[in-house]
């Protein structure tokens, strides 16, 4: 493989070589964790916080992540800015670094994102000093609010989380990838590897992927899949895709033949 | 970032180099992007791309096709004084020019109002010479409001103001501007403009921001392409300031306009001939480099040309022309700033696009 | 005395520190982030946190998640 080292994606100052970002959520075990982050190659892998069930014994998620990883814990179960903003606080708390991923669903039935109520926690929690990559639907006018708001990454859902239905949101993340100056991370609906490469195609600064990879038949096969995905597309996003012939030569030119004479 | 603290990143660029170092393979990649970078565009207009009009053409026909669809939109110039502060070296209302310098009363204005609109226009840009003191800002506002009694869109293309003046022209019932920062070359424009309140680079550069601030629906903005020695440079800037305004301000509509020079008294010499050709590329990759940005094509061409035009990436044409004060009521061009070259009347303008396929549109637009 | 833990209600013994509330109910205090009537407590602080009635706590840990 070889290595492009001047392509550095960089989240609030952290210098990342990979482009693919992981999660801890829907593994059949957690142990298989530190195989899926060498196989993958993934920096960023996110967490979750939940109460404590005093009454049965779970085991702790952190003591299998590597400690080369960039935590990215997430503010799932929040179904409001408050919310979020409180679990923001406890995650930093915890010494899990300022990173958060900001993730308000109030809606259960299609678990889309909130995105008024996202921008606001993204609001308060950059003034705190966290970096915030906040996830919501592929929509420029919230992703405008979320530059505003001071974010440091922009994490449209490609399909609904769980979905693995692929890139439907493409046309929009296009857009986003145009017209936003911040990273723009494709979060949810990714259910193969084919999809995280489109997304690197098309310009996308990262491809997060959790349930495509954890709920596969082997996980660490598959997150080298993964990993070399988002690798490929990028290394032809960057090498800029060729033109596409149209198999007809024409000599005439229709639309500019009258400058001929001049 | 404002817009200068952009165009000082490409202080650096060679441009002439970057240029010629543009290959047919890099325009062709290039091409099979759905949307480019500034550094794309400015291999757009690279003479290896002048080898490759027709394939642009197909792409940029495409892009307009699916923004603006078969329709040209008409207006027409309405020169409301000539009196000038200024000594812009390649102007016709150059204050050292000797010409009769004129200004409308109310009751000429509706005389010219009154011919205007009987010919169908809906769209009027009003325009002065560079002359605070004698066309005020309050002038050019009651002007407004009398032709508002008679036009749907009303567009200024007079001197650069601050954002309250702006505020109070669109009370008076003014939403367009145009403003041309004539060159982006900070030194040259000082040569240019060795006189007058138009020195002022850094006055006008915000200009057409302060119009966006101020609430203006249009914003339509160029260079005066010959001024530069190497004439893709201000092309390329001018993309970059619509870029800029258009990404900042995405309720203002942007425009842009590649006003080549012309004949006119004073004799200054062009310091780079754009041709035919390079005018069509230009439009080509403005049209490639902003899908929906308006481009307006001035009678400063000629008819063959503009006619040809159309389908290109087009979208605004003036018609029905004269660049002298009172000239819609009077032969008199004496003092007109620049010679036109495509003198038909609207009727005529009307039938050349619609037998180009295309159809005339006379309003678009009409305030609250 | 009367605390709300977790959104349920439990009962304690007067001046029980935070750290002895967590020991006795067999939660591991290096795993787990805890946040007093809406303000986070670091974990350096559990021993010298006294509860009182009334108290509201939430008492988190990290799981699995996308």
């Amino acid at each position: 493989m070889e290595a492009n080292n001047n392509d550095a994606l960089v989240i609030g100052g952290v210098s990342l070589t990979s482009r693919l970002f992981t999660g801890t959520g829907k593994y059949g075990s957690d142990t298989i964790i530190p195989d899926v982050c060498a196989s993958s190659g993934s920096q960023v892998i996110t967490v979750a916080l939940r109460r404590v069930d005093t009454n049965a014994a779970t085991g702790n998620v952190m003591q299998h992540i590597p400690k080369h990883m960039q935590l990215l814990p997430n503010t799932s179960g929040a179904r409001n800015a408050d919310e979020a903003v409180r679990i923001a606080r406890l995650a930093r708390a915890a010494g899990c670094g300022d990173w958060i991923k900001i993730e308000v669903i109030s809606d259960n039935k299609y678990l889309l994102p909130d995105g008024y109520e996202t921008a606001k926690a993204t609001e308060i929690l950059a003034k705190e000093g966290f970096t915030v990559l906040p996830y919501v639907n592929a929509d420029l006018y919230i992703a405008r609010d979320l530059v505003n708001a001071g974010a440091a990454a922009v994490m449209p859902l490609g399909a609904p989380i769980g979905s693995n239905r692929g890139l439907k949101t493409k046309e929009m993340v296009r857009i986003l990838i145009d017209e936003i100056s911040l990273p723009i991370i494709v979060d949810a609906g990714i259910g193969a590897p084919s999809q995280a490469c489109e997304a690197m195609e098309m310009g996308a600064a990262a491809c997060l992927v959790n349930t495509a990879i954890a709920a596969s038949g082997d996980p660490v096969a598959m997150g080298r899949a993964f990993g070399e995905a988002v690798r490929a597309g990028r290394a032809a996003y960057l090498a800029q895709t060729a033109a596409v012939s149209t198999g007809t030569a024409d000599a005439s030119s229709p639309l500019t033949g009258f400058l001929g004479g001049m | 970032m404002g817009f200068s603290d952009l165009l000082s990143q490409y202080d650096t660029l060679d441009m002439a180099a970057y240029l010629a170092g543009v290959t047919p393979a890099d325009v062709e990649r290039v091409l099979a992007k759905h949307s480019i970078t500034p550094l794309d565009y400015l291999a757009l207009l690279s003479p290896a791309a002048e080898g490759m009009l027709e394939a642009m053409a197909q792409k940029a026909n495409g892009i307009s096709m699916r923004h603006f669809g078969k329709t040209i939109q008409l207006f027409t110039p309405l020169y409301l004084a000539n009196y000038c502060t200024n000594q812009c070296v390649y102007c016709g209302f150059n204050t050292a020019n000797k010409i009769t310098r004129s200004q409308l009363t109310a009751e000429e204005l509706r005389k010219e109002a009154e011919a205007i609109a009987a010919t169908g226009l809906k769209h009027i840009l009003i325009l002065t010479g560079d002359a605070p003191a004698k066309s005020t800002v309050e002038y050019i506002g009651d002007c407004s409001r009398i032709l508002s009694e008679y036009f749907s869109s009303i567009s200024i293309e007079v001197y650069a103001m601050t954002q309250d003046e702006y505020a109070y022209l669109i009370d008076k019932g003014v939403d367009g501007l145009t403003l041309y920062q004539e060159t982006y070359n900070r030194s040259l424009y000082k040569e240019l403009h060795p006189k007058g309140p138009k020195r002022d680079y850094d006055f006008r550069l915000d200009a057409p921001e302060r119009g966006c601030m101020a609430g203006m629906r249009t914003v339509n903005v160029g260079a005066l392409l010959g001024l530069e020695s190497v004439w893709q440079r201000d092309a390329f800037f001018t993309g970059l300031h619509a870029d800029y305004l258009q990404r900042k301000y995405p309720a203002t509509s942007i425009a842009i306009s590649p006003p080549r020079m012309r004949p006119h008294v004073g004799s200054y010499e062009p310091a780079s001939i754009v041709s035919d050709k390079n005018l069509v590329q230009l439009v080509l990759a403005q049209r490639i480099f902003l899908h929906n940005v308006g481009i307006t094509v001035s009678t400063r061409e000629s008819a063959q040309l503009r006619d040809n035009m159309m389908p290109l990436g087009v979208t605004k044409m003036s018609a029905g022309v004269t660049t002298a004060v009172g000239g819609h009521t009077s032969d008199d061009d004496s003092t007109a700033q620049f010679d036109i070259s495509d003198p038909r009347s609207v009727d005529e303008m009307c039938r050349a696009i619609e037998s180009k396929g295309f159809q005339p549109i006379f309003k678009d637009w009409e305030p609250f | 005395m009367q605390l709300t833990v977790n959104g349920q209600m439990q009962l304690c013994n007067d001046d029980t520190t935070l750290l002895e509330y967590l020991q006795g109910n067999g939660v591991d205090v290096k795993a787990v982030v805890v946040e007093l009537n809406r303000t986070v407590v670091t974990a350096d602080d559990f021993g010298t946190t006294v509860l009182n009635d009334g108290d509201v706590l939430e008492i988190l840990q990290f799981v699995g998640g996308g």
